[in-house]
């Protein structure tokens, strides 16, 4: 077995001990907290006192033998989720995808471009450009994103002034629209503009900092001098020495907020009504509602573990020194 | 003495390198300027090995990347052959296939995403030279990395700190250059390790004829390699002359001082400067050694004094014989 499938395996396996422990964690988080979970489930509602009492012999189980189910398969739900009265996982599955829409296209938008600003302003640094867009992306980083939100809520789906409001105030489609058909596609992409702008640009204000920084850690290095007299044009110096050297830590942050592609933006999705997983972890938080949440913690805690190992294995791919 | 036969001081071809008055400034703020180098007159000659010596800061490195293009000048002139450096993007990327750089730092000279072969033939894809794996493997075997096949796939953190700086020399030889500008070439690697590469930069020019351009704080080290030696202080030559000439009979108190802590040479009582650091954003009037003179300080004629304080001392001429900018210990630039 060569080093590079061991490095592979290695990243895999430690991904799996972490998942090991986040299940083992997530099961006795939920037996610590304080309440009486039958009450916060029936609470307001009319449930009939035998299927109280068949939850509560559930959960008079031995803890030992509820670990074990629990383990055996964490994604059995037993309970329901209180506030839908629906099995959690389906719950989930219904709501993922319009976080996935969400939050990638944010992701993906924002990579491209914040890259790009954070290239051009650590190259030339301290010239307009560079002045100009570290300017703006310190201001856009330090905003909390649901201010941005609520901003350009206002702003722009609202109207203020003579700005009309033309974009929708909440939702991912217009209710009656069907989402196949083409009209359906472009009512999502309507929707769409505010909540992934506000996400993006938190995003974005993120990477070209980040790349900026990383850019210019790589500036003094001597191989680049050494490129340059060899005849190598400023340019391709940038492009083939400087930029992929540079990228490593931009790509490590890529690859872990990726892990919270599903976590979603909470405070955004809640901003904009967006029914993705992000309202719904608030929706389950407010409750409590502690069937969803459990689920939920152990999805987004999946999620994180599975960029990183990604991340792991990417590095491998670009940086050879990873790879000894 | 161990080392090389010595080169005529004046052969008749042109340097293969040579700056004239060069000057560098960098910006050091409230509208200062930072004279890295300040008026520098420096020749190498076919075959030469010059040794640039000066403590860290003097401006030497800032002349090394002057003289290969790679820093904007402000004033005088870099002649190849006897040719200004032409300033068009060709003739500066022709100038470039000649002269190579080879850095301190073997690490950080090597990109660490590519691979040996990859770092080696990159000076032949810029230039566009075909029959790269034979080019790259001659190189490879030329500075000692044999078999070079056996290299092509490692990367720099694989290799040791010498068969490093033997990627980076590969990488500058592939090219054939005639000048080398070597920037501290051993300063980073082990004492064992240094012989070997000082070695190889020799046998290069003896089997390659390469003109060598060798930048060090260390005097020693210029006394095993070089045929001449330039002194640079605070951006400027300060003492030229043969290798045996400086080192054997300084003339500038500054080389004396220099060369009393070199262990090789252990026949000079120490001597250790004081006095303000050097700041090339304030040179001092009159000679620019004066503040930390220690001939000054153990006193000298009145009339001597007066001209150390406030009489420049002028440019010294290139490649002539031995000459010192003193007031004090040398004729030529007392009376000039």
């Amino acid at each position: 077995m060569g080093p590079g499938a061991r490095y592979a395996l290695r990243s895999v396996a430690s991904g799996l001990g972490t998942l090991l422990f986040v299940v083992v964690f997530n099961f006795f988080l939920f037996r610590m907290l304080p309440g009486d979970p039958i009450g916060l489930y029936t609470r307001g509602r009319n449930v009939p006192p035998e299927q109280i009492e068949a939850l509560r012999a559930e959960l008079d189980r031995p803890l030992l033998e509820q670990f074990v189910t629990y383990l055996a398969n964490p994604f059995a739900s037993t309970i329901n989720s209180a506030r839908y009265n629906q099995p959690v996982w389906t719950l989930i599955g219904d709501r993922v995808w319009a976080t996935l829409l969400l939050v990638g296209t944010a992701i993906v938008l924002a990579s491209i471009l914040g890259t790009w600003i954070g290239i051009r302003a650590g190259w030339r640094r301290g010239e307009r450009f560079d002045r100009v867009s570290t300017g703006v992306t310190l201001t856009l980083y330090s905003m909390p994103e649901f201010w941005l939100g609520m901003i350009l809520l206002i702003t722009f789906g609202v109207g203020v002034g003579f700005v009309p409001g033309v974009f929708p105030i909440g939702g991912i489609i217009t209710p009656g629209v069907d989402p196949t058909s083409l009209a359906g596609v472009l009512d999502v992409m309507w929707h769409m503009v505010l909540p992934v702008t506000t996400l993006m640009v938190v995003y974005l204000a993120e990477y070209a900092l980040v790349m900026r920084a990383s850019l210019i850690d790589e500036l003094g290095e001597d191989y680049l001098t050494v490129a340059r007299a060899k005849g190598l044009m400023d340019k391709v110096v940038r492009r083939r020495h400087a930029v992929p050297n540079a990228l490593l830590p931009t790509v490590t942050l890529i690859l872990l907020n990726l892990g919270f592609v599903v976590s979603g933006a909470i405070t955004v999705e809640t901003v904009f009504s967006w029914p993705g997983l992000g309202l719904l972890s608030y929706d389950a938080l407010r409750g409590p509602d502690i069937a969803l949440l459990q689920a939920i913690f152990l999805l987004f805690s999946i999620g994180v573990i599975v960029a990183n190992i990604i991340a792991d294995l990417l590095y491998a791919v670009l940086d050879p020194r990873v790879r000894a | 003495m161990s080392g090389p036969a010595r080169t005529p001081a004046e052969p008749a071809t042109a340097p293969a390198l040579e700056a004239r008055e060069l000057e560098v400034r960098f910006p050091a703020g409230r509208g200062r300027w930072a004279r890295a180098v300040d008026g520098v007159s420096l020749a190498v000659r076919p075959g030469q090995v010059v040794a640039l010596v000066g403590e860290s800061g003097c401006g030497k490195s800032t002349l090394a990347r002057a003289l290969l293009g790679l820093q904007p000048v402000h004033a005088g002139q870099v002649l190849v052959d006897g040719a200004p450096l032409a300033a068009s993007r060709a003739g500066l990327k022709a100038y470039r296939r000649r002269a190579q750089l080879v850095l301190q730092d073997p690490m950080g000279s090597l990109n660490p995403r590519m691979s040996v072969y990859e770092s080696v033939a990159e000076g032949l894809r810029i230039h566009g030279v075909g029959d790269e794996e034979r080019r790259v493997a001659e190189a490879l075997g030329r500075v000692g990395l044999r078999p070079p096949e056996r290299f092509f796939a490692r990367y720099p953190h694989e290799l040791s700190g010498g068969q490093r700086q033997r990627v980076v020399i590969a990488g500058a030889l592939v090219l054939e250059p005639s000048i080398l500008v070597a920037d501290e070439p051993v300063s980073s690697l082990d004492a064992s390790v240094r012989g070997e590469i000082l070695a190889l930069l020799l046998r290069l020019r003896e089997e390659l004829g390469l003109s060598l351009l060798v930048v060090t704080h260390d005097l020693g080290l210029a006394w095993n390699i070089a045929d001449r030696i330039a002194v640079m202080y605070l951006g400027r030559i300060i003492e030229e002359g043969s290798t045996d000439e400086v080192l054997g009979e300084p003339k500038h108190p500054y080389t004396r001082a220099l060369l009393s802590v070199v262990p090789e040479v252990g026949r000079l009582e120490p001597v250790v400067l004081t006095g303000e650091p050097p700041d090339p954003a304030a040179i001092p009037a009159g000679c620019r050694f004066h503040p930390r003179c220690p001939l000054l300080r153990s006193g000298l004629p009145d009339e001597v004094v007066t001209r150390c304080h406030g009489r420049a001392l002028p440019v010294l001429p290139v490649q002539g014989p031995h000459r010192a900018a003193c007031h004090a210990t040398d004729r030529a630039s007392a009376d000039s």
